[in-house]
């Protein structure tokens, strides 16, 4: 290959251009295929792993929601000034009715009502009751154009004026009964530009009705939304002479008639519905959660919030997640801490001993590592409780008096206790298999030479064993930051930790948004530690085994 | 070569499985949710055995319950619903119906008459807290207290304000880790009346005088996050008094015999029920609506209290309500909704919490780690 390269090519055979790039496509291909031997695991930890987190902290900033479910609704609200201390214009009111309707037809309302209520009290039964009431609204004209002619009642005379004479025919032709779907609805180019809104309205509904219910459209009454939209066209005065289709002539008696017509003022139609419509504080709430985008649960998640002039701090007895992270990152250090105490000796002990028994001694290590972590976690329940064992022996023994029991558990003092026996484990076996390669010979060299016991171990066998300290360290420290299960059972209300409000609001409240921020910020603390740990020990000098 | 033809077999036989699950259900299998325990052991003889019997449709119990609307949610998410029908409480059910992940039932409709032919929803009446919501139980948190801790000369506690009343009863009391019930109960006895309850705890005010006279047991309380830990303090004699599901006090009481006594002034009403997840496909809505239909009759209703002390949520089941099935005691006075029990109850504003919920489980939260 690299022969015919430098036959064929320029004199640059040996200026090494050539000789790189071969080289280069050389390595290339090399890597290429040990890629491909761990392409399996690679695209495995990609799409179980990576992925789904990435998607879950995605959500921390996601805000769609808003709006998607209220499009013409926050596009009005944008230059509203919600300083001025005044609600908004009429316009905003009917943009609302628009996308309240369709919201409640598509059962979306309540979900948006869920989201905002996270940020304002009260939100969630105002869109639920609007949901239920706006119908209502529309079908002031929905009576008074049916009154006015019985045409405007049925849903084939609506399909005849706003449909494309195209479709009319395919749907016509088309069998309900039979497999084929339903012909996709088109409008009617003259009713586009006679009547904007309906039109507008129409395809939503007919969109909805063919594809969301999977409905015959032919058999469907339209929304009460489509009346009111076409009672605002007619408004306009729309130059209705000039179309002669279907319904010409009822559209022309129509237009005379509704100046007549009895009219709904959405503004005062809502605060009908409830009065926290006219409240500036609920527009203020939709207006800030408008954009695609939100910085506002990574604020709620460090005891912020967004106001009209920026963030803000929350009120002091809101007050609590900042306090959480940095319990869960003091109480995960304590719990470090005890494990190296207790940890270290034991590991020394178990690689000094003879095999035979340093194996038997290990069993008992590793026993409670295979016990299910409930079972030992309700375990120590029955041993901290006040009427438990431990209590029970120390009162036995006269060393605590009857009513002065010791509170051992549902506090930080339980969490510490059953932390510390659960991860110990992870700091023994590192510290086990580090010690294990440190030769005998180097203490009893250290002894020869005159150092006392102490100044051998301290001066000689701790610093060789300092990288499985550093290995049990990291592991039991990151394991702890995220538990949940045992701080929620031992711990009360002192001895909790961020990850059980993570977990309620992952299962119970829904505040995925929330949780997702919690979880970001959990997660780059830890990765900052880590960091921090490297640069200042270093990570190649953590060692895991041999 | 032999390897190839293995290799290629069994990806075969993966892929098939794999389609075959993802089809998820065969035509007669039917995944039922709920919480587990005694509580789906009493479903399992009073709803899913004679309906297994009758249809030959083998029933799959799913316990999972407590996770329920996350995992809803999730499974929405993804396109992928694996479960039929679902045992939630009342909450939860409003909560599922606002997502959009529970799907509105037109009770009249889809549920059997009571035998003198009340339809549905007046049989049910008040119990439909949500569209979504197919009531089953009225079950109620309420305080037990053990009987030998009773200081002597007092009287034995019998409402949920005696858990205010740490001179005349000491020792330690076991509340639930939430605001709900806890802030009622803490303005009602602080002698908010029942009605305005809900009006004052609207207010910053409100909210700070339930804190207030929380603040009063604060240090003597265990807060308790699964049901199952008030009766076991109770049993272990570590507290004196805590709240609980009623259902899991009568098994402490009368199937295991420990010297406990109930409170049942002002206890908190809830209910419990089903609700049917959207997006099933035709068949499988079917026949989940066909098992709804025969689970939820009178009859069946009234059957499931012979196995746990709950009440059935039908008016029409009361009156057939008999005996526990092993006990042989009768499951009337045991019941929530017994006149004795029942002279003071609080009924849970559910919508009222769907509003305030996420404010003042904040707040709440806040005032735990003070």
């Amino acid at each position: 290959m690299t022969d015919a390269a430098q036959n064929t090519g320029p004199m640059m055979a040996a200026d090494g251009t050539t000789l790189k790039s071969s080289l280069n496509r050389a390595l290339r291909r090399q890597k290429l295929r040990a890629l491909m031997l761990i392409a399996p695991l690679l695209i495995f930890v990609l799409v179980t792993f990576i992925a789904p987190i990435a998607d879950m902290l995605f959500r921390s900033v996601e805000n769609q929601i808003v709006s998607d479910t209220l499009p013409s609704t926050t596009d009005a609200l944008k230059d509203w000034d919600s300083s001025a201390g005044d609600i908004p214009a009429p316009e905003v009111f009917d943009a609302l009715y628009t996308d309240v309707f369709i919201a409640q037809e598509r059962k979306l309302h309540t979900r948006l009502g869920s989201r905002l209520n996270y940020e304002l009290t009260g939100v969630s039964s105002l869109f639920r009751k609007s949901g239920r009431k706006v119908e209502d609204m529309g079908e002031v004209y929905q009576d008074q154009f049916e009154d006015l002619n019985p045409f405007w009642k049925d849903a084939e005379n609506w399909n005849a004026l706003m449909g494309s004479d195209a479709w009319l025919g395919a749907q016509n032709a088309w069998d309900p009964k039979s497999e084929t779907a339903q012909p996709a609805f088109e409008l009617r180019e003259e009713i586009v530009g006679l009547l904007p809104q309906t039109a507008e309205v129409f395809e939503i509904f007919a969109d909805f009705v063919q594809n969301e219910r999977e409905r015959n459209l032919a058999k469907t009454d339209p929304w009460a939304l489509v009346y009111s939209a076409f009672y605002d066209d007619l408004r306009r005065e729309p130059d209705v002479s000039s179309y002669g289709g279907t319904g010409a002539a009822e559209m022309l008696e129509a237009m005379a008639a509704v100046s007549s017509f009895e009219t709904v003022d959405t503004t005062a139609a809502f605060a009908d519905i409830d009065k926290d419509w006219h409240d500036v504080e609920v527009w203020q709430t939709i207006q800030t959660y408008s954009p695609h985008f939100t910085s506002g649960y990574f604020l709620n998640a460090v005891d912020m919030k967004k106001s009209a002039d920026g963030p803000e701090m929350r009120p002091d007895n809101e007050q609590i997640y900042i306090k959480l992270f940095v319990r869960t990152l003091f109480m995960s250090l304590v719990i470090t801490g005890s494990c190296i105490l207790l940890g270290y000796p034991v590991a020394w002990i178990l690689a000094n001993l003879p095999a035979r028994t340093a194996n038997l001694l290990m069993i008992l290590v590793l026993l409670p590592f295979w016990t299910s972590l409930l079972v030992r976690t309700s375990a120590w329940k029955v041993m901290l409780q006040q009427q438990g064992v431990i209590n029970d022996t120390l009162v036995w023994l006269g060393l605590v008096a009857d009513d002065s029991r010791l509170a051992l558990i549902n506090n930080q003092t339980g969490t510490i206790i059953a932390m510390t026996h659960i991860l110990l484990p992870f700091m023994i076996l590192p510290l086990y298999s580090v010690m294990k390669t440190i030769p005998p010979s180097y203490l009893r060299a250290a002894k020869s030479l005159g150092a006392t016991n102490w100044t051998a171990f301290w001066r000689v066998y701790f610093p060789q064993s300092v990288p499985g300290i550093g290995a049990g360290s990291i592991l039991v420290f990151i394991l702890s930051i995220g538990y949940y299960i045992t701080p929620e059972l031992v711990g009360g209300t002192t001895g909790t930790f961020i990850s059980n409000r993570i977990a309620y609001h992952i299962s119970s409240s829904l505040n995925w948004g929330l949780a997702a921020a919690l979880g970001a910020i959990l997660l780059a603390v830890v990765l900052g530690l880590y960091w921090a740990y490297d640069k200042i020990v270093g990570i190649d000098n953590v060692k895991l085994g041999g | 070569m032999k390897l190839t033809k293995t290799l290629l077999a069994s990806t075969a036989l993966t892929v098939a499985a794999g389609m075959a699950n993802a089809d998820g259900h065969m035509a007669n299998e039917m995944t039922i949710v709920s919480w587990g325990g005694a509580y789906s052991n009493s479903q399992q003889k009073a709803y899913h055995d004679p309906y297994m019997a009758a249809t030959g449709i083998s029933i799959i119990n799913d316990e999972s319950s407590p996770e329920a609307v996350a995992k809803l949610r999730a499974m929405n998410e993804a396109g992928n619903i694996t479960w039929d029908l679902v045992d939630v409480e009342a909450a939860d059910a409003i909560r599922l119906c606002d997502e959009g992940l529970a799907m509105e039932i037109d009770h009249d409709e889809v549920l059997a008459p009571a035998p003198d032919g009340t339809p549905a929803s007046d049989d049910f009446g008040d119990t439909i807290a949500s569209d979504c919501f197919i009531p089953q139980i009225v079950f109620s948190t309420t305080f037990g207290y053990r009987t030998d801790m009773v200081p002597e000369g007092a009287e034995p506690p019998t409402s949920a304000c005696d858990v205010f009343e740490i001179e005349k009863y000491p020792g330690k009391r076991a509340l639930n880790k939430r605001p709900i019930a806890n802030m009622e109960w803490a303005l009602l006895c602080d002698g908010v009346a029942y009605e305005d309850v809900y009006d004052v705890l609207e207010t910053e005010e409100g909210q700070a005088r339930a804190f207030a006279k929380l603040d009063t047991i604060k240090d003597q309380t265990i807060w308790w996050s699964a049901g199952a830990e008030t009766p076991q303090l109770l049993a272990d004699g570590e507290i004196f008094m805590g709240s609980t599901f009623n259902g899991r006090l009568f098994s402490v009481i009368a199937e295991q015999g420990q010297p406990v006594g109930m409170a049942w002034d002002w206890q908190m009403f809830d209910l419990d029920g089903w609700i049917v997840p959207t997006g099933l496909s035709d068949d499988r809505l079917a026949r989940v609506m066909d098992y709804l239909k025969v689970s939820t009759d009178t009859q069946r209703l009234a059957d499931q209290a012979k196995y746990i002390s709950y009440g059935p949520a039908r008016a029409s089941s009361a009156p057939l309500v008999g005996q526990h099935a092993e006990l042989g005691i009768d499951m009337a006075p045991h019941m929530p909704t017994d006149p004795n029990n029942a002279e003071n109850t609080f009924v849970n504003n559910y919508e009222w919490w769907a509003d305030y919920r996420d404010d003042l489980d904040a707040k709440f939260q806040a005032w735990l780690t003070q």
